[in-house]
């Protein structure tokens, strides 16, 4: 059996930022957009965690993923709000549609 | 009065006029009655400051007392000049007489020129024309008499023009002014004579030079000659006095004020103040040219018809006896005859002003049997008519026969006759014309029943100048001649010694002699033997100084000679005139038609006019022609060339280099930025995805590129 070590965590905090990269900057979806930064907010999450548990042995580690957790939901707050009114503004939740500032 | 009182007395005699000019000529228009009663009233007050400074020299009753008083006006490194006034016997009378036609001729204006359009400015040009004047005759120096002459003109051309809108006063004036340019451009190169000679300007210190430095032959003549077409210009001397005639197109005020009594006299005047810087060969052509003026103004004044051209002719003619006192040596004759011609034709020109008034023509034969409907102008103009015909115990019988004595004595005393002999038959032709006019005028059955109906006395306003001019031309004869009368109070010739004492020690002159390197006693002495012959020879004078008992003799003779006879011949010619125009012994119409030739000669004014017409005018117009032949061909040529240069140029430059070269690099430029711009602006798309993008692809660049290093 095969112990856990810091290079597992590390590889599932890569691989939710690689996800949440690829899932910003693909989707149209202003939501889907917005799951995306949750993901790299998550991948950043369990940096902090992990390299808390296994680096520092300290307590900051977690803190800084508390926080990272309350902003993300201050975000998520305030992002969906923003694309309530970007739909009853512009009737589409799609980023690439909303250009009315580049003509 | 103290030498500072007056010369501030005399300042205000200058300045009092111009402060009328500029109340009438700026605020005129909104005081009452157009400030008329300001022209009238300032007058007033400079004819009280005149009349204070003659009661000055009255009492002091020295002729050789002088006032002066200046500043430096110009100082310019070697070149310097100053502005003053010089108070004497001769200015207090002057001044007197300006100033009291001048206030007159206000007064009559307020009645003649009532209702006219321009009024108020009239009365401004009137006051601008006394100031002038009185400068004229204030001035200590050429240059200030050089200045005011031509401000005097300015007036002058400002008043003939009054009634600018009929063209005949238009060409009048513009004759006037261009005339007296002749006369003028001889005047300054007089002035500048003696300026290049002595450099100065002013008189005293020029007289005193002449006896220290005199100049030499030739360019003394020439110099005097030169200051006399001065003269000659203004006051209207042959063959320059064609404008005179014209310049009855003016309101007859200023025909009395300008045109007859002050601003044609300050020739005369002129001559007179400047008498030591004439040379006996230049007294000689004034003697000439005077008494070719009275006998050609006499006798076209005979055949005129138009009362005021008339008297305009009879003023040339008393112009001339005047100047003609100047050449001949009397000097003090010939001032005293101003003064009392200046009094009796304002009387004749108001009074004709008056008769105009009446009956609205100015054509004599249209006239007649006024004096019933007249009464105050037929007396004065009856007065003035005796006075300027020489009759006893009027003021010009005094003064003509004072002028004809100094030209009799200057004929007697071996020099030539001629001017005597053309002055006396123009006093007899004189007393026939003005007789004519009088008949004409205001005697005899009226012509123009229709005109004589509405004719009417005028108002006080322009009666009460005729009184007091009709009172003066008889008072101002003081009942003798110049030589022992009040008048030589006032004016005699120059104490020249004593000038060069006084003022010869200055240093201003430039040029070279041995006389002014130290005023020593021989200087001195020298100076005052020359003085005594200078003024021998140029003037004669019997109230001079100094000269010998065989000439106060000559002249003695010569004046009962000439009284006797001034008074023969006006006897006659009033006889004449009573038996052809009252008696109607003779018929007027049967000589005209006999003489015809010469009537038409007459008429024509000599052809002066005519002559001027086709040969100066002719040549002014050829050499106007070929001036503006060269400007056309050769100074057009040139710039219409230099045009064509610059175009060529231009086009070069312009099509060209600035085309092709400065318009390539700066649109080269703009292409470069547009060009590059279009590139980038593709990176560019607003979408954040895309910039995500970009940031993502950079970051694994950078690792690869750092990890390479």
């Amino acid at each position: 059996m095969m112990e856990v070590g810091l290079t597992h965590y590390l590889t599932v905090g890569a691989i939710l930022f690689t996800l949440g990269i690829f899932a910003v900057m693909t989707r149209r979806n202003t939501v889907a957009l917005l799951m995306g930064v949750e993901l790299i907010l998550n991948g950043a999450n369990v940096n902090f965690v992990a390299f808390s548990r296994f680096v520092e042995t300290s307590i900051d580690g977690h803190i800084m993923a508390a926080f990272v957790i309350v902003l993300a939901a201050a975000e998520a707050a305030v992002a969906l709000a923003i694309v309530l009114a970007m739909f009853r503004n512009f009737g589409t939740v799609h980023v690439d549609s909303v250009d009315s500032l580049k003509q | 009065m103290s030498e500072h009182a007056i010369l501030w007395t005399a300042l205000s005699v200058l300045l009092l006029p111009m402060l009328s000019y500029v109340i009438i000529f700026f605020f005129g228009k909104m005081l009452p009655r157009k400030g008329d009663w300001v022209g009238v009233t300032l007058l007033g007050a400079t004819l009280v400051q005149a009349v204070r400074i003659f009661v000055h020299f009255w009492q002091m009753g020295d002729s050789q007392l002088r006032y002066e008083g200046g500043f430096r006006w110009l100082d310019l490194g070697q070149f310097t000049a100053d502005a003053g006034i010089l108070v004497d016997g001769m200015t207090s009378v002057m001044l007197v007489v300006v100033a009291l036609v001048s206030f007159l001729v206000h007064l009559f204006s307020v009645g003649y020129m009532h209702g006219d359009r321009r009024y108020e400015r009239f009365f401004a040009f009137l006051g601008f024309f006394t100031f002038s004047m009185m400068g004229i005759v204030l001035a200590n120096g050429l240059l200030f008499l050089y200045v005011f002459w031509e401000l005097v003109g300015l007036a002058s051309y400002l008043l003939i023009g009054f009634f600018f809108h009929k063209p005949s006063a238009a060409d009048a004036n513009k004759k006037a002014f261009l005339t007296n340019r002749v006369g003028d451009f001889g005047f300054f190169i007089g002035i500048m004579i003696f300026f290049t000679a002595y450099g100065t300007f002013n008189y005293m210190e020029l007289f005193a030079q002449m006896q220290l430095a005199p100049l030499t032959g030739a360019l003394l003549t020439w110099a005097g000659v030169g200051l006399f077409m001065g003269c000659i210009g203004k006051s209207a001397q042959a063959p320059l006095h064609i404008w005179l005639p014209d310049a009855m197109e003016g309101p007859t005020p200023v025909s009395a004020l300008i045109h007859a009594a002050t601003m044609v006299a300050a020739g005369v005047y002129m001559v007179a103040r400047l008498l030591p810087l004439f040379d006996p060969n230049a007294l000689l052509v004034i003697a000439y040219i005077g008494a070719i003026t009275a006998i050609l103004g006499a006798t076209i004044a005979l055949v005129k018809t138009d009362i005021k051209k008339s008297l305009a002719f009879s003023t040339i003619s008393q112009l001339g006896y005047m100047v003609m006192a100047m050449g001949v040596g009397a000097s003090a004759a010939g001032m005293f005859h101003l003064t009392t011609h200046a009094f009796f034709k304002a009387l004749l020109f108001l009074g004709a002003g008056s008769v105009i008034h009446a009956v609205h023509t100015q054509e004599m034969p249209l006239m007649g049997g006024l004096r019933k409907k007249m009464p105050i102008t037929f007396v004065t103009f009856f007065i003035a008519t005796l006075a300027i015909s020489g009759v006893p115990f009027f003021s010009g019988f005094y003064s003509k026969d004072a002028i004809l004595a100094g030209a009799l004595a200057f004929g007697m005393q071996g020099k030539t006759m001629i001017p005597f002999i053309l002055a006396i038959a123009a006093a007899g032709i004189t007393a026939f014309y003005m007789f004519r006019m009088l008949f004409m005028t205001f005697m005899g059955k009226p012509r123009d029943e229709e005109r004589y109906s509405h004719a009417h006395e005028s108002p006080w306003t322009m009666s009460v100048p005729l009184l007091i001019l009709a009172v003066l031309a008889i008072v101002s004869a003081g009942w003798k001649g110049p030589a022992d009368s009040w008048f030589s109070k006032f004016v005699t010739s120059y104490d020249l010694p004593a000038i060069a004492a006084e003022y010869g020690h200055q240093e201003h002159h430039i040029v070279e002699s041995d006389h002014h390197v130290a005023v020593d006693d021989h200087a001195v002495a020298h100076v005052d033997e020359h003085a005594d012959s200078h003024a021998e020879a140029a003037h004669g004078d019997s109230h001079g100084h100094g000269h010998g008992d065989a000439h106060d003799d000559i002249h003695h003779k010569a004046h009962n000679m000439a009284m006797a006879m001034s008074i023969a011949i006006a006897g006659l010619g009033i006889f004449l005139s009573w038996l052809a125009y009252m008696k109607k012994a003779f018929s007027t119409e049967a000589i005209r038609t006999k003489l015809n030739p010469l009537y038409k000669v007459l008429q024509n004014k000599y052809y002066f006019d005519e002559f001027y017409a086709a040969t100066v005018y002719k040549f002014v117009l050829g050499f106007a022609w070929l001036n503006a032949a060269f400007d056309r061909i050769v100074i057009d040529g040139i710039v219409d060339g230099s045009a064509t240069v610059t175009k060529i140029g231009g086009w070069i430059t312009g099509s060209i280099f600035d085309r092709y070269v400065v318009d390539g690099m700066v649109n080269g430029v703009g292409n470069l930025i547009q060009g590059a711009a279009q590139g980038m602006r593709r990176v560019q798309t607003g979408q954040v995805q895309t910039y995500l993008l970009y940031v993502c692809t950079s970051i694994v660049i950078l690792v690869f590129v750092f990890r390479a290093l």
